[in-house]
């Protein structure tokens, strides 16, 4: 089956192309990119004022599955994806089971060739159990199909078993993702250390508790070679010693979700609303500024979502028992868009950047371009096309957005992996 | 009236509002002292005390408040409540909208939880102390002891002293002050100290003699004991040496200067036997105050003026 994309400004900084032309799709793979293209017979696109750019990849992503499947599962979270303009997410282990051993990550795998409406690339644990202590068999995993290893949502508190596990990781030339705290100075934190923790009487987590573990998983990487992702960097003192490193010439990638882009802790006041409740915590507008000077500069190497689903009777709790996290997946282009290009402060290359290179970079994915014979993971967005962020516009199964009630510009009209819609004109493919 | 249908942070009152419960209050501490101690005003109201943490002072005060309102008063606590069997603080909420409360003093342990319930229930809140956040009816009626002991509140220097980031009396009392043009000083160890007591609106200072000479209130903060792990100071015998209120640092005050204690004190610790016992010492004033300053804000929220109060 062929597939024509027809006049859309098709963008991919990876093959200097910037120019409104037609994309030939057949058997999964771009065939042919010109002017003026047309195919015998198969399905046409119209894509006259849209964006055609390299499929946006998540490498933050929470499907939940197993274990909490009533806060999301590998179908809900991946149609999530593709209705937010992915074609790709990794999935992170915390799930119940941990994906902690190979038959684990078979399981997530098998789940998504059955269920998954998007390429879903497992991270496993780096410790059994998350629990920061023995090591995982990360072998065993990277075998079935692992990309990464991360004990995210707790971070490897032990400086000693955190040497190991990069030590370790070596062997496979993978990454270790990095959740950065420091859980003695958090203590009971559940919001930024300072004015809103002060003037709302809860327990504060310091911007300390970031850049110390930062600081030294970045001096580990230095130690054994390990190549070294720092996951939702949230600080500009964190931010600050990536540069310092990655100057250093040191292996080092990070990503900042939206929610640390697009929002600070003055959100929390004087509500006490349980959707802003996320680790890290949102922090300063100083921080937020820094985060944004980052991302323009290329001290960041991605945006990723910390897509983090949670049923409604969970975050229905007080601010202090509710759990941390906001869904991601449908809202981050839109911010992105609104946020960040309409305003001038990015330009499409540096979104495609952001978004589908640098992730795939950051994690050692599959590299993809718009050429031909590349593998046709395609994204195509209407830049104009306004989006309501309400209950009723998530695929997700959670709602449980930081962004709720926003009105944002801009969202994915289409998405192809190897080819096959995921979305299409705005719907997901069933 | 007041402008807010709540009291649940200091932030939700004005400078009138305060003066308008502490005036109100004036007049119920007359009935306090009555023989019959019962007013008809809010018959027919119903008010509901929802601990959720244990408190016997605090409960006790806001229930004879509401009986000599003649108000009826239904306790709802931690060890009789469904939040034991597990149902959340938001269909408590709706539970007792259902059964149509008309005001609900709420004492909790997590900050923020009057802000749920008000989002949850038509009735008027009053916020009994929210995890480490405020304790507002407690600020209100130490401005009215201090009122009553001194005369007026404007320009008075108070020093809080003791673990302020932990206190939610503390939380409240310190915006409160602000509002009436008193000045506080917060006073402790820095392990004790919220993170930006500039957001609060007061200075802190490290020891309790480098301000004793200027204080007109010195207000000590009950000291937690129990807490052993990660303690914030190395010995309870330091703490008082440093920031104990003992007859050496009370004579060291101005001549007209009180202490205030929100209870339960530590005898040794924070307080000293003898200042406790002083003159100068208001602990059962402030406690007394409690009920006609409960009273007002009761009376207030659910519709009265200060004519109303004489009936």
């Amino acid at each position: 089956m062929a597939l024509l994309l027809k006049n859309g400004r098709v963008i991919d900084p990876s093959v200097s192309l910037d120019a409104v032309c037609d994309i030939v799709i057949r058997d999964g793979r771009i065939v042919e990119i010109g002017e003026d293209l047309s195919i015998a017979k198969g399905i046409t696109v119209e894509c006259a004022e849209k964006i055609v750019v390299p499929g946006l990849v998540d490498v933050h992503t929470h499907l939940r599955e197993p274990g909490y499947e009533y806060k999301e599962d590998v179908e809900s979270g991946t149609r999530a994806a593709a209705h937010g303009g992915f074609t790709a997410v990794c999935a992170m282990p915390n799930t119940n089971p941990v994906c902690d051993e190979g038959a684990a990550v078979r399981f997530l795998v098998e789940r998504a060739a059955e269920r998954g409406k998007v390429r879903v690339y497992p991270i496993g644990a780096l410790t059994v159990g998350l629990k920061g202590e023995a090591l995982a068999e990360m072998g065993d995993m990277i075998a079935e199909g692992a990309v990464a290893f991360s004990d995210d949502g707790k971070g490897v508190q032990d400086s000693g078993t955190m040497r190991r596990v990069m030590d370790y990781a070596r062997a496979f030339g993978t990454t270790v993702v990095a959740h950065c705290e420091d859980e003695a100075l958090v203590g009971k934190g559940v919001v930024n250390e300072g004015a809103v923790s002060t003037r709302l009487g809860m327990a504060g987590s310091p911007a300390a508790a970031e850049e110390i573990a930062v600081a030294r998983d970045i001096a580990l990487a230095e130690l054994t070679g390990c190549r070294l992702h720092l996951a939702h960097l949230s600080t500009a003192g964190g931010l600050e010693l990536v540069r310092a490193a990655k100057d250093r010439g040191v292996s080092v990638t990070c990503e900042v979700t939206p929610h640390h882009l697009f929002l600070t802790e003055d959100a929390l006041s004087p509500e006490y609303d349980t959707n802003f409740k996320m680790n890290p915590p949102l922090r300063t507008e100083a921080d937020r500024l820094a985060l944004v000077a980052g991302l323009v500069d290329g001290t960041v190497d991605c945006i990723a979502t910390d897509h983090a689903p949670h049923a409604p009777h969970e975050k229905a709790l007080e601010f202090e028992l509710a759990p941390f996290g906001t869904t991601g997946l449908e809202t981050a282009l839109p911010l992105v868009i609104t946020n960040l290009l309409a305003r001038g402060l990015i330009d499409w290359a540096d979104l495609v950047r952001l978004m589908a290179h640098g992730p795939r970079a950051a994690l050692g994915l599959p590299a993809i371009s718009l050429q031909a014979g590349a593998i046709a993971d395609i994204t195509v967005i209407d830049p104009e096309a306004r989006t309501e962020v309400t209950a009723s516009f998530f695929q997700s199964k959670s709602v449980n957005s930081a962004f709720l009630g926003a009105t944002l510009l801009g969202k994915a009209s289409e998405v192809l992996v190897e080819g096959q819609f995921a979305l299409r004109n705005g719907k997901v493919v069933d | 009236m007041l402008s807010s249908r709540h009291i649940i942070d200091m932030q939700d009152l004005t400078p009138d509002d305060i003066t308008l419960i502490l005036d109100t209050a004036d007049s119920f501490k007359e009935v306090n002292q009555r023989r019959i101690k019962k007013l008809p005003t809010l018959r027919g109201r119903t008010i509901v005390n929802l601990f959720l943490e244990p408190s016997t002072r605090t409960r006790t005060s806001f229930e004879i408040a509401a009986k000599r309102l003649s108000a009826d008063g239904i306790n709802f606590s931690a060890s009789t409540s469904a939040t034991v069997k597990g149902e959340s603080l938001a269909d408590t909420a709706e539970t007792l909208s259902a059964m149509a409360c008309d005001l609900v003093i709420v004492r909790h342990k997590y900050a923020g939880s009057p802000r749920l319930l008000a989002r949850h229930m038509d009735a008027h809140i009053i916020n009994g102390g929210d995890g480490m956040h405020q304790h507002p009816t407690q600020a209100l009626l130490d401005l009215y002891t201090m009122r009553e002991r001194l005369g007026h509140l404007e320009g008075l220097t108070v020093g809080i002293v003791g673990d302020i980031a932990h206190s939610r009396v503390a939380g409240s009392l310190v915006p409160a002050l602000r509002m009436v043009g008193a000045t506080p000083v917060l006073v402790g160890p820095p392990t004790l100290m919220p993170a930006r007591c500039d957001v609060l609106g007061a200075e802190s200072v490290g020891t309790l003699d480098e301000v004793i000479g200027d204080l007109d209130v010195a207000y000590m903060l009950r000291i937690q004991m129990e807490r052993a792990e990660g303690m914030p100071f190395p010995s309870l015998r330091e703490y008082s040496r440093i920031w104990g209120m003992n007859e050496a640092r009370l004579a060291a005050m101005k001549p007209s200067g009180i202490v205030m204690h929100p209870g339960p004190m530590n005898r040794g610790v924070e307080i000293s036997s003898a200042v406790a016992d002083s003159d100068r010492a208001v602990v059962l004033d402030q406690v007394n105050a409690g009920v006609a300053v409960r009273m007002a804000a009761m009376y207030l929220l659910l519709g009265g003026d200060e004519s109303g109060v004489a009936a």
